[in-house]
């Protein structure tokens, strides 16, 4: 039986590469007062539903778009949360 | 006979009547491809032209690379067949594996288009075949995402066998070690960011453009 499961697939630019973006917001914060922000790297959300046999075949085919389709792996990093919705 | 350059057009190119134009000026006859076609026809080169391909959704090219016609691109690149990807086209051939490495937002994260100066660095590509090392060409980039990324030895392997196609004299979107343009092991297949389509007549402001397209239509 098939169940349905809520994934969540968070894309960030692999470490090393220079992230134009997140130092742009880096050094714009302390201009509205916020002190201490290091570290800034923006990425992309993305969030759908599967349908699969169980968690592990869900992460499977998560992992599989991944590879294909959703990120880049030349410059791309991912994290996959799959949660089974009840 | 005439060399007939069959140009791809994806929803979203807009350079492809641009390339057209430059290639029937040089003697070549441009054709227009649609990109849910399954077969390039009786082509003598590919060029996937710049534009957004797909609105650009998700990345650069990573719509576009599952088109139809990618598969017949592919089959046709594998044969040794001339595949020329400008600026959008070349972010496609690097989605589609076709090419290494990723193009990745300009440092500065601005949008460029200007004229560029630009050194040949290989002859040994369909592009620069009839150019010689070193020669100095002006041709405009046009792109937000043109800043070249790849591992080290992917880069490596670029610079050992003289893959390295164009690079820039001046570097302006932070593209590693100011690559402007690289081609596959056998040279058939180029990506650059620059346009080589909007320096091909005088009143363009540079023809030097031309002198990279005359490479696809010359024959190998």
């Amino acid at each position: 039986m098939s169940q349905t499961f809520d994934v969540a697939v968070e894309v960030s630019l692999r470490e090393g590469i220079a992230d134009p973006e997140g130092l742009t917001i880096e050094r714009a914060l302390p201009a509205l007062g916020f002190s201490g922000v290091s570290g800034v790297r923006v990425g992309k959300s993305l969030r759908f539903m599967v349908e699969a046999p169980d968690e592990a075949e869900a992460r499977k085919q998560v992992e599989a778009m991944c590879e294909r389709l959703l990120a880049n792996p030349v410059i791309e990093d991912v994290a996959i949360a799959v949660n089974k919705v009840s | 006979m005439t060399a007939k350059v069959g140009v791809v057009v994806f929803p979203g190119s807009n350079c492809e009547h641009d390339v057209v134009e430059a290639v029937d000026a040089i003697g070549g006859c441009g054709e227009l491809l649609w990109h849910k076609d399954i077969h390039l026809g009786d082509v003598d080169a590919v060029v996937l032209p710049g534009g957004f391909a797909h609105g650009d959704y998700l990345r650069t090219g990573a719509m576009a690379r599952f088109s139809p016609i990618m598969d017949a691109v592919a089959r046709f690149a594998r044969k040794g067949g001339p595949v020329v990807g400008i600026c959008n086209g070349f972010q496609i051939l690097t989605e589609a594996q076709l090419l290494p490495g990723a193009l990745y937002k300009n440092r500065g994260l601005k949008f460029l288009c200007q004229p560029a100066e630009l050194r040949v660095e290989s002859t040994d590509s369909v592009l620069t075949r009839g150019l010689a090392e070193g020669d100095q060409l002006n041709i405009p980039i046009n792109h937000f995402e043109g800043n070249y990324i790849c591992s080290e030895e992917t880069l490596a392997e670029l610079r050992d066998n003289n893959r390295i196609v164009l690079t820039y004299g001046e570097n302006p979107n932070g593209a590693t070690a100011d690559i402007a343009g690289i081609c596959n092991e056998s040279g058939n297949v180029v990506g650059l960011m620059p346009h080589p389509e909007r320096a091909a007549h005088p009143l363009l402001g540079s023809t030097d453009g031309a002198l990279l397209l005359e490479g696809l239509i010359s024959g190998g």
